[in-house]
């Protein structure tokens, strides 16, 4: 059965290896739906978290190729329900609504969004959520035509109390050392 | 220990003297000049082997990779030069094959722009590389081929791509080295978990019909030794894939032949019948397994392989040892009960004895008039004394060859098995014979392959490399042809070959050869192959309509192993 998964690859920072990453999915004619790298916690070490829908069969090989790969330190996959995942929306709005109702202003404070900036053709509102929570807002503004609207790939953390990699990283350095 | 000025490119060749190299396969070009220029100093502590093709300096450098077990090492050239060395790239990478590609760029700060031979090897090249990396800066030389050798043979090797753009071979670095032993986010091999050994040794113990199949990873682990005592203790019969083959002598009595496709009846048939299945260093390749859903299903299933990613990737395995191949069977062994299974094993002899009837006998000694290629491949081997090293191309000959060739070293067969690339066998056998020349190479080559890199003739006539060409010529793409007769009612589409006189070709890059077409020359013609010093090529023509049997169709389950057509 397939369903959505979140993988979390734990990568060094070199040129090509976004590549190297997304060519193991695309080679299985797998779609990423979201992906999202940057910085972890880790000063160096590099976090990606990428979003599929597939079997977990197919996403446990996926996975295994991933940590193969010389550049990677580990890989782990997850259900949604495993992790606490964020996106973050931004909706362009014409400004003329706001003049006329509060309609704008309710929905809003309703979804607890917050607005960016206000120009004299547009306001720019912000709302972070999960994806049907961000797709149902740009839904409620579109009434009154969304001129732009950009949402970002999803940020996760596991429910684990403890950060797998840096105790991972502990063992691999051990092991590492206590090879001729 | 003080470092000392030198330019990039001399820092190249320092770091190859480094890593114990003595052997280069290249063709030089204008963006890696600088590194040609270095090595002028050098030739006296390095063979160049300067190829017609760069396709043909790949494959050199992987035959030579396969008989010593040291990466190969091969230099090119950027753009086209660059490009010509991908199939063999892949060839390498599907092999597990250890390469150091080395590879001009244009200078950095042309990177992007569509300068003159530029390509963009190293994005090129990304899937079918184990690791790559491009240089820009002198000083980044000497740690980057430390982590590509270290990288290219250890755990599951594989070919590594550096790309070194001109300006940095030009600039000048001060030259330290320090070989590569660690790399913080590689983990070449795991420790072997003893709880998985005992789980593997209990199953081992337990088992009626246990069969054990031994792949690349014995050799690559030069775990031979431990696989003999292993199977010797148990008792337990032992098959191989092609890439496995040569690593238990051909006559030791528990090994019982070839797995896969072409493979012997027997192991084929009994896999579906065996109710333990070892798999040691290989990762069920669809020609090996034939129909998953219909293989092994009574049996289970222990694999022992280094690679974690081969694990359940194919195949579900009941347990799984991950780890080193010597390391493993050698706990595995001392784990075991001392057993035999003479019952089982004469299965597979039974199995055997109609196979000789049905197939082996014909092949090996016809009495049709047409020269089979089992005849010629049972002659090489024989007045060799099994002591040859075999160097295969693709297709029919090769299946032939792997079922006939026998063999008493290990190291010794080298075949192109993932990738099947047609071109491998000519310039895979000038590798061998560089990486083991006091020993006998028997490159054995159809019509087809060998036009596609027949140019490499010009490079064993240049470097007096006495290997013995053995051209199976039946004037078609004759695996193809096979498939055609049996799978697509003989309609021969676009296989049959007009050839030219490659005898004629041969003598005129100053190879001495000849042809052979009636039987009771073959003997004789075989002799004088291997009596003669330097290279020389023996066209044999083969049946027309010569074909592999054994057979398990694609898509068909191993039990399904057709004896005939």
């Amino acid at each position: 059965m397939r369903k959505e998964y979140i993988i979390t690859v734990y990568s060094e920072n070199h040129i090509g290896l976004l590549t190297r990453i997304t060519i193991v999915f695309t080679r299985r004619k797998i779609n990423i739906d979201s992906l999202t790298v940057s910085e972890s916690a880790i000063p160096g070490i590099y976090k990606f978290t990428i979003v599929i829908h597939e079997t977990e069969a197919q996403t446990q090989k996926v996975v295994s190729q991933l940590e193969k790969l010389v550049d990677v330190m580990k890989a782990f996959y997850h259900t949604s329900e495993e992790m606490i995942s964020q996106e973050i929306a931004l909706y362009k709005v014409p400004i003329e609504p706001i003049y006329e109702s509060d309609a704008i202003e309710k929905i809003v404070r309703r979804n607890s969004a917050r607005i960016l900036e206000i120009t004299k053709d547009y306001v720019v509102i912000e709302r972070t959520g999960h994806k049907e929570e961000t797709q149902a807002l740009f839904e409620e503004l579109n009434q009154f035509k969304v001129m732009q609207f950009i949402r970002s790939g999803r940020v996760a953390i596991t429910r684990d109390p403890i950060e797998r990699l840096s105790e991972f990283l502990k063992e691999r350095d051990a092991y590492l050392d206590s090879l001729d | 220990m003080t470092a000392k000025k030198v330019t990039g490119s001399q820092a190249v060749i320092l770091s190859l003297l480094e890593e114990g190299v003595d052997t280069i396969f290249g063709y030089p070009g204008g963006a890696i000049m600088p590194v040609y220029d270095a090595l002028y100093d050098h030739s006296e502590n390095v063979t160049h082997i300067l190829t017609r093709h760069e396709q043909g300096a790949i494959h050199g450098a992987q035959g030579f990779a396969r008989v010593t077990g040291r990466p190969g090492v091969c230099f090119a050239t950027s753009g086209p030069g660059a490009t010509n060395l991908m199939t063999g790239i892949a060839d390498a990478m599907i092999d597990s094959t250890p390469l150091v590609c080395i590879t001009g760029q244009v200078a950095s700060p042309l990177l992007g722009t569509d300068a003159f031979q530029e390509s963009d090897i190293v994005g090129m090249s990304i899937p079918v590389t184990k690791w790559n990396y491009q240089v820009t800066t002198p000083e980044e030389i000497p740690e980057a081929i430390a982590q590509a050798f270290y990288i290219a043979n250890s755990g599951r090797p594989g070919p590594v791509l550096i790309d070194l753009t001109k300006d940095a071979q030009f600039g000048e670095l001060d030259f330290e080295y320090k070989k590569c032993t660690k790399i913080r986010s590689y983990l070449p091999e795991m420790r072997v978990d003893p709880h998985h050994v005992k789980a593997a040794a209990e199953l081992i113990d337990a088992a009626k019909k246990p069969m054990v199949l031994f792949g690349n990873g014995i050799i690559i682990g030069r775990a031979e030794d431990e696989l003999k005592e292993f199977v010797e203790k148990t008792g337990i019969p032992a098959a191989w894939t092609i890439l496995g083959l040569s690593a238990l002598p051909s006559n030791h009595p528990l090994n019982v032949g070839m797995l896969g496709m072409h493979g012997n009846y027997g192991p084929n048939l009994l896999t579906n019948e065996a109710d333990l299945i070892i798999a040691v260093g290989i990762r069920f390749d669809d020609r090996v397994t034939g129909k998953v859903s219909e293989y092994a299903k009574q049996a289970k299933i222990i694999h022992i392989e280094i690679d974690p990613s081969e694990v359940n990737k194919i195949v579900m395995a009941d347990v799984a040892v991950i780890g080193d191949s010597k390391k493993v069977l050698k706990m595995l062994t001392d784990n075991v009960k001392q057993n035999n299974h003479a019952e089982w094993l004469n299965e597979f002899k039974k199995c055997m004895d109609i196979e000789i009837d049905k197939v082996i006998s014909k092949d090996l000694y016809p009495e049709k008039p047409g020269l089979t290629m089992g005849e010629v491949i049972r002659l090489a081997s024989e007045k060799t004394n099994h002591d040859a090293i075999l160097v295969t191309d693709v297709g029919q000959h090769q299946m032939i060859a792997q079922r006939y060739f026998k063999f008493n070293r290990s190291r010794s067969n080298v075949t192109s098995g993932g990738l099947g690339t047609m071109g491998f066998g000519l310039p895979a056998s000038m590798g061998a014979q560089l990486g083991a020349p006091d020993r006998t190479v028997i490159a054995v080559i159809g019509d087809g392959g060998f036009q596609m890199t027949i140019q490499e003739l010009g490079t064993i006539a240049q470097n007096k490399l006495p290997v013995k060409i053995i051209l199976m010529n039946n004037n078609f793409l004759g695996m193809v042809r096979q498939w055609q007769q049996l799978f697509f009612e003989k309609r021969y589409s676009f296989t049959e070959l007009q050839n030219p006189d490659f005898i004629m070709i041969a003598k005129g890059f100053g190879i001495d050869g000849h042809k052979v077409s009636q039987r009771e020359d073959l003997d004789s013609s075989v002799d004088k192959m291997l009596a003669h010093d330097g290279p020389y090529l023996l066209e044999v023509t083969i049946e027309k309509e010569d074909n592999v049997f054994p057979m398990v169709p694609s898509g068909a389950s191993v039990s399904d192993v057709m004896l005939e057509p």
